[in-house]
């Protein structure tokens, strides 16, 4: 077989399985979008889910998701920011740092189960914080913290030495250095980085079965005191997200049009996450333009 | 009598195991061009970052001997590092101007300095640019992004740069190398210009440059100072053999 012959068949094999993984994609996203586009309304988006009766919707799962990941966010990301910076910038090279890194690795890849597991036991019942929005974040945040460090500190090395350098020599401070110059050039990989892990804790299930819960009280969308029990801001209620309420209806589901639920929650999942995904894209390429070029 | 600048004694500088400079001892006289000279390797570079202790930053490096400005020596544990590299800047091979505007790349030190006022900051900005020699290129642009400029017009705003902090020493490592020839002859006549208000040191790997820009040379080869001379003599009349063996391009 002559090389270019070889050259030619690796790369129709190459070609071949990138189109195989593609169509697979293509073909999952599009079935789930087909079965439960067609269900999805203002009014789906926007009611309370009946439990016998038709016509339910998930409109306190949403406002649930979104609200969680803010609040797992408000915890993880100063946090995170704050590690990634030490472990780029201040720690030595040693056993230490490299312990550290082993654990932060470890924690983000963590089964979610085991992660919801652990909550159940130590957060909802040693702390006694119950099922809550709050247990819900602070489970979340085992398996997004370590992930804000390694994306903060990946941001970070991306950084041109060279920039470092320029501004020690300047006299200026190690930390006026990262916070004016290495920092906004990490940003768009930072930033694009968490709309990312955003959009995983946003579709999280297993990790908050036994922490956020399997319910949501009756919410009063006019009351925004976080001290009252009936409002959505309220941390300490129980609050079942989107996907919680996927896997519920789907496994419990009493109303007639149970199936059809399930299938429209699951598209309006789906799109959430690929809004996610490519708005970090969108956002990342942006900030680039705007800090190599015109700025 | 010439007042000294900087001047450096008995200094080893060691990456791990490897020695790459050996006890090296140069004086460096005020407001003077000194070039460091000699093949690829040969420790100048090295050198040149431990005189603004940059080589801290590398954690394999050890640098021992002793570095005095006017009658401190600042290659010990409690020296300002900070406040030292007000005092002598660097220019790099490679232009390295920050991800900001050209206003912001200059008032940047300044402003960290404790200087304020817009006023000041601005008649700082211009005053640095001028002596750059590229006030002209950048009056009109100054809130544009500084790398959009050429690589010959972003090393001297990385010079301005550097001299906007007003510091006594400016050092330099191979600050044309990267540049077309056009380029390196403005950042040669601009060396001389500013050698009447800074002491410069600079690393070069071209002769020609140290003959035409420098009053004294020192020939490195194998983390040796070789020679250590007036730059006509050294490339005249040089007193070693392997001195003249390098200039007149037997090696390196």
């Amino acid at each position: 077989m002559s090389a270019k012959t070889a050259d030619k068949i690796a790369t129709g094999i190459i070609i071949a399985i990138t189109a195989l993984i593609a169509l697979a994609l293509i073909g999952l996203l599009g079935y789930i979008l087909y079965r439960g586009l067609g269900h999805i309304s203002w009014h789906f988006l926007t009611s309370p889910p009946e439990a016998i009766r038709k016509g339910g919707g998930i409109g306190p799962q949403l406002f649930n998701s979104l609200f969680l990941l803010v609040l797992t966010m408000i915890i993880t990301v100063p946090l995170g920011i704050g590690a990634g910076i030490y472990m780029s910038e201040y720690a030595k090279a040693g056993k230490i740092t490299s312990a550290i890194r082993l654990v932060v690795e470890v924690l983000s890849s963590f089964p979610s189960i085991i992660v919801g597991l652990f909550g159940l036991l130590v957060i909802v019942n040693k702390f006694n914080l119950g099922f809550s929005l709050l247990s819900g974040a602070l489970a979340l945040t085992i398996f997004n913290l370590p992930l804000m460090v390694r994306i903060t500190e990946q941001g970070l090395r991306s950084v041109p030495v060279q920039q470092k350098e320029a501004s020690l020599a300047l006299g200026i401070s190690k930390w006026k250095t990262i916070r004016s110059v290495q920092l906004p050039i990490a940003l768009p990989v930072v930033l694009s980085g968490s709309i990312l892990a955003a959009g995983r804790i946003f579709g999280e299930a297993a990790a908050l079965l036994f922490t956020a819960g399997m319910s949501s009280p009756r919410l009063d969308f006019s009351d925004w005191n976080p001290l009252h029990s009936a409002s959505p801001l309220n941390p300490m209620r129980p609050a079942e997200t989107l996907a919680v309420h996927i896997w519920k209806v789907n496994s419990e589901g009493l109303a007639p049009d149970a199936t059809q639920i399930a299938a429209g929650a699951s598209a309006v999942l789906i799109i959430t996450v690929l809004l996610f995904n490519l708005g970090a894209r969108a956002l990342g390429r942006y900030m680039h333009n705007k800090f190599t070029a015109s700025k | 009598m010439i007042d000294i600048a900087l001047s450096a004694k008995q200094l080893n500088v060691h990456y791990g195991e490897k020695h790459a400079v050996h006890d090296v001892s140069l004086d460096f006289a005020e407001k003077e061009v000194t070039a460091l000279i000699g093949p690829s390797g040969c420790g100048k570079s090295t050198f040149l970052r431990s005189l603004n202790r940059m080589n801290d930053l590398i954690p394999s490096c050890r640098v021992t001997g002793e570095i005095w400005i006017k009658d401190r020596n600042i290659n010990g544990n409690n020296t300002d590092v900070v406040a030292l590299r007000k005092k002598i800047g660097m220019v790099w091979q490679r232009p390295n101007p920050f991800h900001k505007s050209i206003y912001e790349n200059i008032a940047f030190g300044p402003r960290y300095h404790g200087i304020r006022n817009k006023k000041q900051l601005d008649e700082i900005v211009e005053q640095s640019l001028r002596k750059a020699a590229i006030w002209e290129e950048t009056k009109d642009r100054l809130n544009k992004s500084a790398l959009a400029l050429s690589g010959g017009q972003q090393q001297r705003l990385c010079i301005a740069r550097t001299i906007a902090v007003k510091p006594d020493v400016i050092l330099m490592d191979e600050p044309a190398s990267a540049l077309d020839p056009i380029s390196t002859s403005k950042i040669e006549e601009l060396i001389s210009e500013l050698k009447q208000d800074y002491s410069i040191v600079i690393v070069t790997h071209n002769m020609h440059q140290a003959a035409r820009v420098s009053d004294k040379t020192a020939f490195f080869l194998n983390g040796h100072v070789v020679e250590y001379d007036k730059t006509e003599t050294i490339f005249t009349n040089p007193a070693h053999q392997r001195t003249n063996d390098y200039i007149t391009g037997r090696f390196g």
